[in-house]
């Protein structure tokens, strides 16, 4: 198996040992792994975290894409660490404007290169944190999807506003300890669940919608070249961990964002078309509480509110996988 | 050739006329006539354009940035809150150099809503940096959008520009409007070819994080492509009038020489000033065209022999008791060690009528000013005398 050189040795076997994959798509990730360049397209050096796994979901959909791309970014962390001018770690054309916009100025880039000639050859990916997406970008991003724009919107969630020190966003999941959600006398931290920003898209009938994991690199990067190889805006949500955000120690990002996937506090889908696609299946699902002790976020829940959010996971877990 | 056309159509017309690659705006009233003939050029493949619908003025101005930055000609209209809406990305747009044309037809601000004619929106966008021109007829409202892609793509320059025509005054009104050929306009207008653009051929990066060590210097270099854009503009209507047998200069005067009072103003009232001018003996106006950057220079030497500057404006720089003008004409007084005396007319809010007598008691008080008399500093035009 050619594997590529650069990508970390996690991509290579616990995936494709873990699995168990069926025969055929064992097959598409090897391919895959050829196809992926082998370029470091957003580059090292940038000013990210160690143990950043949005930096991550940046550099493996950048492998997924190749060159010909054009990349729009909103403000947040991701444009902060890697553009401090005069230095950039993009090796592809990349363009912020603002912190609500990514999906209107992509609207922009994918119209301009229609209106002169070049929109077969380019590709246009707009990023966008949780807080740019399902709060303050939300509408710049429903017009983009309505509209129809051939292009790929790309939400890497790490569950709050990181950027400006760890606040409470529309995607902060149940119970967690933010600088706004903060457990108290009066409070056990974030007292609402995730808004389900990938239904919210796939309500726009595009014609593919994912959700992915920096954990499950060729499930991403698979689905990054789908989407980009579809006509019309695609949209796929990655969960991404911060480790000063949840509190984690910073080799353990891969672990905790794979708990996540093995409690089914995430889930792995595409919906391509209207059709719902579950791409990974958990061997054994793992209590919520393995995944959430691992988190300073998480320390403070009580036996109650953990006792909440499993059986909000196992009620999300029946309506996907139809079995307890 | 001559046709009868209204403001809006004659923008519309020039959009087409320059080629425009990508469009992009939400309706908005005065605007929307704008956006609606150029929908239907685009549909009927006149304009061969991406027009995008968006859902908002804040996209409208994004999308054109992502678009400009692409290397596409852009255009975009707005007026009143949908200018306000777009605040935070007019600063982005020039803050990148991106050369976009706007045309803003003027309305008022809410609160109280209001959708009739005066100033006080792009009045209150003066420190975005762009490059804001104010027109007095659908003629110049054409013209002007001609010349704004000329001044905004120069490499000199880099800027957007904002053409501001009066809401309803000149958007909704028909006027014999001189169309220039498309051969004409196009040997006026090379394609825009931007040095640098999104192209996966030469990566670049684009809106990089200015920490304080760098930030000042980006807006030093604005300030500067400020000042060539003023002689730009001067150059670019020169060479317009060589070519069209039109100009217009960053000021227009009218009957200001030996005039003890002048009058000072933007946009279509001129019209009416110049109507009310022409009955007195020693009264001109200057009308300014350019309002950003000001031209300084111009309007020190039309208003230089003047006793007293009356700034009949249609906008109120609340908390300072005048117009946001008029105070920027007593900085031209101040830097140039003029001794004339400015005083502020606030008139035309929300788009109450300027009567041609309101003008004449513009000048009457500002005669009684130049003969040594005691008057308010500030008088608003055509208020009511009590409000129930």
């Amino acid at each position: 198996m050619k594997v590529v050189s650069d990508i970390p040795s996690y991509v290579k076997c616990r995936h494709t040992c873990e699995a168990s994959l069926s025969a055929t798509r064992c097959f598409k990730f090897r391919q895959l792994l050829k196809e992926v360049s082998d370029e470091e397209l957003f580059a090292s050096g940038h000013r990210g975290c160690s143990g950043c796994a949005c930096a991550l979901a940046i550099r493996l959909a950048l492998k997924a894409a190749g060159r010909n791309v054009i990349v729009t970014q909103p403000t947040g962390c991701m444009e902060v660490v890697s553009t401090p001018y005069p230095e950039t770690a993009w090796r592809v054309p990349w363009i912020h404007v603002a912190f609500e916009n990514s999906a209107a100025v992509a609207s922009g880039v994918e119209a301009a290169l229609r209106a002169l000639g070049k929109k077969d050859r380019v590709k246009v990916i707009a990023f966008g944190g949780d807080g740019g997406t399902v709060d303050i970008g939300f509408q710049a991003l429903s017009g983009a999807l309505e509209r129809g724009h051939d292009f790929v919107y790309i939400c890497y969630d790490n569950e709050a506003y990181m950027n400006t020190g760890i606040q409470r966003s529309g995607a902060t999941p149940y119970g967690a300890a933010t600088t706004t959600s903060p457990p108290g006398k009066e409070s056990f931290g974030n007292r609402t669940f995730k808004k389900d920003m990938p239904r919210i898209a796939a309500a726009h009938g595009i014609p593919y919608v994912a959700t992915a994991s920096v954990a499950f690199p060729l499930d991403y990067m698979e689905k990054v070249k789908k989407a980009l190889s579809i006509e019309g805006p695609a949209y796929i949500h990655v969960h991404a961990s911060c480790t000063p955000g949840w509190g984690i120690r910073e080799e353990k990002s891969i672990e905790v964002l794979r708990l996540a996937v093995d409690s089914g506090m995430w889930i792995l889908y595409e919906i391509e078309n209207g059709r719902t696609r579950v791409t990974y299946k958990p061997a054994v699902k793992r209590p919520v509480k393995e995944y959430l002790r691992l988190q300073k976020r998480f320390k403070h829940l009580t036996e109650e509110h953990i006792a909440v959010l499993q059986r909000y996971v196992d009620e999300r877990w029946k309506e996907v996988f139809g079995e307890e | 050739m001559r046709e009868m056309l209204h403001g809006s159509k004659a923008v519309a017309k020039a959009v087409k006329l320059c080629d425009v690659d990508v469009v992009a705006a939400y309706p908005i009233t005065p605007q929307t006539p704008i956006v609606e003939y150029i929908a239907q050029m685009v549909a009927d493949g006149e304009l061969r354009a991406e027009y995008i619908m968006v859902e908002s003025e804040h996209t409208a101005m994004s999308a054109c940035i992502g678009a400009s930055a692409t290397g596409a000609r852009t255009f975009t209209a707005t007026s009143s809150q949908g200018l306000a809406y777009m605040h935070e990305v007019l600063f982005i747009a020039s803050g990148m150099r991106l050369p976009i044309v706007m045309v803003n037809a003027n309305r008022a601000l809410s609160a109280p809503i209001n959708i009739w004619n005066d100033q006080s929106d792009s009045i209150a966008e003066r420190d975005s940096g762009w490059v804001q021109i104010y027109v007095e007829t659908n003629q110049e409202a054409l013209d002007s959008v001609i010349q704004a892609y000329r001044i905004a793509e120069d490499k000199e320059v880099l800027l957007p520009v904002m053409v501001c025509m009066d809401g309803f005054v000149l958007t909704h009104t028909m006027e014999p409007v001189d169309v220039p050929s498309q051969e004409e306009v196009s040997g006026f207008i090379p394609p825009f070819e931007p040095e640098l653009k999104l192209d996966p051929e030469q990566p670049v990066t684009m809106g990089a994080l200015g920490e304080p060590q760098w930030y000042m210097e980006f807006r030093k270099q604005q300030d500067e492509a400020m000042e060539r854009a003023l002689e730009k503009v001067k150059e670019v209507d020169l060479e317009f009038a060589r070519t069209f047998g039109r100009g217009y200069g960053l000021i227009e005067e009218y009957k200001t020489e030996d005039a003890e009072v002048v009058l000072l103003t933007m946009g279509s009232l001129a019209g009416t000033i110049k109507d009310v001018v022409d009955r007195y003996e020693g009264v001109g106006l200057v009308r300014l065209r350019l309002y950003r950057p000001l031209p300084v220079e111009e309007i020190a030497r039309a208003i230089g022999n003047a006793a007293v500057v009356g700034v009949l404006e249609k906008d109120i720089a609340l908390g300072l008791g005048e117009g946001a003008l008029c105070t920027e004409v007593k900085k031209v007084c101040y830097d140039r060690g003029l001794e004339t005396r400015v005083l502020s007319f606030v008139c035309g809010l929300g788009g109450r009528d300027v009567r041609m007598e309101d003008v004449e008691h513009a000048i009457e008080v500002c005669r009684r000013a130049a003969k040594g008399e005691k008057v308010s500093p500030t008088t608003w035009l055509g208020l009511r005398e009590a409000v129930p």
